[in-house]
């Protein structure tokens, strides 16, 4: 679904990513791990076309290197970014509804909000409230909303668990199981890696900017010495 | 001063101020959107009545049926002008406060300079019109009609423009202004939402500008006074929002009336400067503007 050949990219005068190869098939839930700094969210920005990139990004059967990042959304590919970047002034039924405005003409481009609900049941009760006045964990299930209902194939999501109560993390994680779905597949960043590791299928191990591991997650949960090595837990 | 006297002079003021709102409300939609202070405004004002002129004087149509298509001039006119213009001076790095300024500064002297060219610098107006010389009489209060369907028609602009921000289109130009980088990640062109607020913006500038062509002198530097009372009009209702430049509008369009019939037409600017400063020392976000 998602190929990823030789991917460099970063920011003006600061290249972050050298060489990066990935995959990540139909159904899967993969997630990318690293220290703070190894380039994590810039990873999933290059894939999401948002910053500077060159190498080959595939995804569901074409060339999206050089797409603009509208473009790429449309495709289904969607990016809940770091920080969320909710519009915070728009209320939470405006915010769940733009995701879906990309698909204007679709007659069934609300559907997706029936699966929004059943995930995350207390938006229903915040509809008219303004996203930027909701907590943390209520703006990471808007995120995640939004990015629903654009009706994504492959959901990126970059610390998910951020800032979010601990009470509502396993709450968020069931979550993130639910969306995976026989067509639909996770990309997951995250700074909890047990949990993390726990979730996915598979996982990589990010470095200065490299993939300098990977394998089936459950592999990397049990070796100690990669534990300490890479992830310094 | 008689109450005949005050509704006379109230109508008026609401009448203009109506205008006055119409193209303050292009260009707060504009700075709302994307940071950008459209300094050609009043020329695009200006552009539009020499267009309502060029198609009174060539095909003889009256500046009433002639809004339509010079609002459609102007809509288009944004879009090429943000295409071509605004876009790249959108993406510089380096400067990219005086580059903006200097986009729209420049091409409202060149606009002026075009007119000069073309139409010579005097004063011109509409030759003949349906509603020229016809007055309506509301009580006591005598109205031009011209005046009347100028203020009618930018009434109707404005309900117009609410609609469409009410739209889902407005939304996404709400999102584009919330967060103009979030917006590509929900699938959402930017640049197009930018361009379409533009031509939004310079839009209804042109239906100002045609309705105004009716009863007003047409000449290249026309323009800038109605600019100057848009900026104060816009910075009074509150930057970016629609309902305070309809308020400040009409509110402008009153205090001037005002001033003119209590002191005298000249003075007529001061009693709207005075305005602006006791608003701003009390209120410095505008009437309808968020706090910082
Ligand atoms: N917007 C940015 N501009 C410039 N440098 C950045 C920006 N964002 C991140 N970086 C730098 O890129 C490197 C990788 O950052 P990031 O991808 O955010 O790491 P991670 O998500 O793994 O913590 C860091 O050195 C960081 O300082
Ligand atoms: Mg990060």
């Amino acid at each position: 679904m998602l190929e990823v050949e030789g991917l460099s990219g970063g920011y003006r005068h600061l290249p972050v990513l050298h060489e990066v190869s990935l995959r990540v098939e139909p159904g899967e839930i993969v997630a990318v791990l690293g220290a703070n700094g190894a380039g994590k969210s810039t990873l999933l920005k290059a894939i999401a076309g948002l910053i500077g990139r060159s190498g080959r990004i595939r995804f569901a059967g074409e060339e999206i290197t050089s797409w603009p990042a509208h473009r790429i959304a449309r495709r289904g590919l969607h990016l809940v970014p770091e920080g969320r970047r909710l519009f915070p002034g728009l209320s939470v039924r405006d915010n769940l509804r733009l995701g879906a405005y990309a698909r204007r003409g679709a007659p069934d481009r609300l559907a997706p909000l029936e699966e929004v609900f059943a995930l995350f049941p207390r938006l229903r009760e915040r509809l008219d409230q303004r996203a930027g006045t909701l907590s943390g964990g209520e703006q990471q299930m808007l995120a995640i909303g939004r990015g629903l209902m654009t009706a994504p194939h492959l959901l990126m999501l970059d610390e998910p668990s951020q800032g979010i109560a601990p009470r509502l993390v396993d709450e968020l994680f069931a979550a993130i199981e639910a969306i995976r779905q026989s067509s639909r597949a996770v990309l997951l960043v995250e700074q909890r890696l047990a949990e993390a590791l726990a979730l996915a299928d598979r996982a990589y191990v990010l470095q200065s900017g490299r993939i300098v591991m990977e394998g089936p997650a459950r592999d990397i949960a049990a070796d100690p010495a990669i534990r300490r090595a890479y992830l310094g837990m | 001063m008689s109450a005949a006297d005050l509704a006379q002079v109230a109508a008026s003021g609401l009448l203009i101020g109506l205008l006055y709102a119409l193209i303050a409300a292009g260009l707060s939609l504009i700075f709302g959107l994307m940071d950008v202070v459209n300094f050609a405004h009043g020329e695009l004002l200006m552009l539009a009545m020499y267009a309502t002129f060029l198609l009174n004087r060539a095909a003889g149509l009256d500046p009433l049926l002639a809004t339509p298509l010079i609002a459609l001039f102007l809509f288009a006119l944004g879009l090429v002008l943000y295409r071509g213009l605004m876009a790249r001076a959108l993406t510089v790095t380096v400067n990219r406060g005086m580059v903006q300024i200097f986009i729209t500064f420049g091409l409202a002297i060149f606009l002026r300079g075009a007119a000069q060219f073309a139409f010579g610098a005097e004063f011109r107006s509409i030759p003949k019109s349906w509603l020229a010389n016809e007055s309506a009489r509301l009580g006591p209060v005598i109205l031009p009609w011209p005046q009347l369907a100028a203020g009618l028609i930018a009434f109707l602009a404005f309900l117009l423009l609410f609609l469409v921000l009410r739209s889902e289109f407005g939304r996404a130009l709400e999102a584009t202004r919330e967060d103009r980088e979030a917006v590509a990640l929900i699938g959402i062109d930017r640049e197009r939402i930018f361009a379409l607020g533009f031509g939004l913006g310079t839009g209804a500038v042109g239906i100002a500008g045609a309705a105004l062509a009716a009863f007003y002198y047409i000449s290249p530097d026309v323009g800038a006074n109605f600019a100057l009372i848009a900026y104060v009009t816009v910075a009074l209702g509150g930057f970016g929002s629609l309902a305070g430049a309809l308020l400040a509008g009409i509110l402008i369009g009153e205090v001037e009336a005002f001033t003119a019939f209590l002191l005298t037409p000249s003075l007529k600017q001061l009693g709207m400067f005075a305005l602006y400063v006791a608003v701003l020392a009390l209120r410095p976000q505008g009437l309808f503007g968020a706090r910082q």
